[in-house]
């Protein structure tokens, strides 16, 4: 990496700015707080907001852990592990209790995580209101006035066509009992993870340039109905590799024949969990 | 001075040549060679080659030259040129499981037979860049670059494209999905029949899905980039959709000529054949599943091969009764609109002497002034419309 960028690419004053956005966005939990977003050289879609959250994040002694799809090896996390490593020189992990700050596209890692790491969080659509207001100050008035019926009627009409509420992942939360906000392309069997963490979790949409946030110990509740309570998926296969009755499994296609196979998306919980099994085998 | 009514000749003349001037820039600066824009400017001639509608790199190549870079302008030469061929018949429709995939990538499966290829793609450089190319070289691109040079040794060794990494078939993620019943097979329709050719015929709104897959195959890939875009940002999609698979490779052109009466190989192209899964939740009668999005571009064309799957997943529920609110689903908005050479000519046009009709416009606005406005205020009153000049023109 050429000398004549910053340490973790952004310069100060583009970090502080972040930094100023981030002690917004904590202070009210899950408000969407516009901020200056940059150009990042990689694209949007690829986590531009989440990079931008680590770069001002990052300091000297700072463990970086990247995840995508749950796995420290996916492409895209070898990418942003490469960029950090070339512009920060910082430590990277692929041990979760190990890491300070962990980036993430689309899961929370199974190991539990504990007080003083930050999650940082990559988001497409900040906004869980977009697919029903698309039009950014209606939406707007509405996290304001707190006018959340719309939403509640969708999941209504879920219920009413489809006997159940049929939203698989980005599954919308109300945190700390105001706002309702987008967990980020998570599966919703990640959800319960946000609830009371004892982590920092932040949001950075790069491409819509909005930064929210999820303190330490906050209620999360993932939006349901008395008489429709929220539910997590479920398989009835285990990981083919490591046994795992409990994490979140990818759907492995063989053969053209309808061949499958199940694996953990967290490669280093799986990987854990293989080791920790092999004494017990005959 | 500017006077457009006598002299239009000799200012035509000197335009003409101040342009093949400029064009060429100084004589001290080698002229670029029609194999190095074939070779080191090869996703600028393969986006003039899908807009052009026109598979020929010689035409494409000498186009980009002529047009001084200017894409969409070396575009309209490719139409030009097309227009004047001669139809001589329709091949059989190439077959994608075939094809030599360079680059393979689902976005719905970890992985799937026949394996994720990522091949030469941008999508994880950095983009950094490289004012001094053997300073600032990072590993992500050099890796590229060695790629790209193992496929140009290929290259000169073989014929195109032979440094290809997979000649097994590849089976298609949509025929998977349809085998699990999770995708309903498709009528069908295009296979072998004959279909309606848009280059030979008026585009007529309701558009069949062959010709709207016609004009999204030759439209400007800006133009769709973003109205694909804005279906993603809730402006027509109510969710995120998947890319179930993306393939960029060469496919054999088969043909039967009728004096011989048996298929021929008479080439091969390069193209890019995108699935985008949506979900559904099913209907009275239709159970819940994916539907899927289609689109096949010449050349490696990925962001407008994914844009006009998303597009057509979109026309296609549109014509199937859900609503239209929003232009990503409006058949006539998109194709109507998504033709570069129609677009910028009708645009462009508004530089073209049009001094007649702004007259008849100067009086007719005039007119309007004194009758329906100065003649209507009270006489000590008059006010003139703030930009209105004092006198007449």
């Amino acid at each position: 990496m050429p000398s004549h960028y910053n340490f973790a690419y952004l310069d100060e004053q583009s970090k502080k700015m972040i930094r100023r956005a981030i002690l917004k966005a904590m202070a009210i939990p899950g408000f969407q707080v516009p901020f200056g977003g940059r150009e990042m050289p990689l694209p949007y879609g690829w986590g531009t907001g989440g990079i931008q959250l680590t770069a001002s994040l990052l300091g000297k002694e700072d463990i970086l852990k990247v995840i995508d799809q749950g796995s420290n090896d996916t492409v895209n996390a070898v990418s942003i592990k490469d960029f950090f490593r070339r512009t920060a020189h910082v430590e990277i992990t692929e041990i979760t209790p190990r890491a300070t700050i962990i980036q993430t596209r689309h899961r929370i890692p199974e190991t539990p995580l504990t007080q003083g790491q930050i999650m940082v969080y990559q988001v497409p659509i900040p906004d869980p209101l977009q697919f029903i207001e698309p039009k950014r100050p209606e939406a707007a008035k509405m996290h304001a006035f707190e006018e959340y019926g719309a939403m509640y009627v969708k999941l209504y009409e879920d219920i009413a066509c489809h006997g159940r509420i049929v939203t698989a992942f980005d599954y919308p939360v109300r945190v700390h009992n105001r706002y309702i906000a987008s967990p980020s392309p998570i599966p919703k069997f990640d959800n319960p993870k946000l609830h009371q963490s004892p982590a920092v979790h932040l949001f950075g949409a790069g491409r819509e340039k909005r930064i929210y946030a999820v303190p330490p110990y906050t209620d999360v509740v993932s939006l349901d109905f008395e008489d429709y309570p929220f539910e997590l998926e479920a398989w009835e296969e285990s990981c083919a590799i490591c046994g795992s009755h409990t994490s979140f499994l990818d759907e492995i296609i063989m053969d053209d024949q309808g061949t499958r196979m199940f694996v953990c998306s967290d490669s280093e919980y799986c990987a854990n969990t293989l080791e920790k099994e092999v004494p017990c085998q005959p | 001075m500017y006077v457009a009514v006598k002299g239009g000749q000799t200012a035509v003349r000197n335009s003409r040549r101040l342009v093949t001037r400029t064009r060429r820039g100084p004589e001290t600066i080698p002229e670029i060679g029609p194999d190095q824009i074939e070779n080191q400017l090869g996703l600028a001639v393969d986006r003039v080659m899908a807009e052009g509608a026109l598979y020929d790199k010689r035409a494409v190549v000498q186009a980009i030259k002529q047009a001084q870079g200017d894409l969409v302008e070396a575009v309209f030469l490719v139409r030009a040129y097309r227009t004047t061929l001669k139809r001589f018949g329709n091949s059989t429709p190439v077959n994608t499981r075939k094809m030599r995939a360079i680059r393979r990538v689902s976005g719905a499966f970890k992985d799937l037979p026949g394996g994720q290829i990522l091949g030469p793609t941008y999508d994880y450089t950095h983009r950094l860049i490289e004012f001094d190319p053997d300073m600032d070289k990072d590993t992500a691109n050099q890796t590229l670059e060695e790629a790209g040079e193992k496929e140009a040794t290929n290259k000169s060794q073989t014929k195109e494209g032979k440094g290809a990494q997979t000649t097994a078939p590849l089976p298609r993620v949509m025929e998977i999905l349809i085998q699990q019943g999770l995708m309903e097979k498709g009528p069908g329709e295009l296979i072998g029949e004959p279909t309606q050719d848009l280059t030979r015929q008026p585009l007529k709104i309701p558009a069949a899905r062959s010709i709207r897959l016609q004009a999204l195959a030759r439209g400007d890939e800006g133009f769709l980039l973003s109205s694909a875009y804005s279906l993603q940002r809730g402006f027509g999609l109510d969710r995120h959709p998947f890319l179930g698979e993306l393939r960029v490779g060469f496919v054999e052109v088969l043909y039967t000529p009728p004096e011989l009466g048996f298929e021929i190989k008479i080439g091969e192209i390069k193209i890019t054949e995108c699935f985008m899964i949506n979900r559904f939740n099913g209907e009275k009668d239709r159970s819940p599943g994916f539907e899927n999005g289609y689109g096949l571009i010449f050349g490696q064309n990925e962001r407008k091969a994914m844009s006009v799957s998303l597009l057509d997943r979109s026309l296609q529920n549109a014509e199937e009764g859900k609503a239209v609110k929003y232009p990503g689903q409006d058949q006539e908005f998109i194709l109507a609109h998504s033709d570069n050479v129609e677009a910028s000519g009708f645009v462009q046009h508004l530089k073209l002497p049009h001094y007649v009709d702004f007259q008849s416009e100067l009086l007719s606005v005039r007119s309007l002034q004194k009758t329906n406005y100065l003649e209507k205020q009270a006489p000590g009153k008059t006010k003139r419309p703030k930009s209105a000049p004092e006198k007449n023109l």
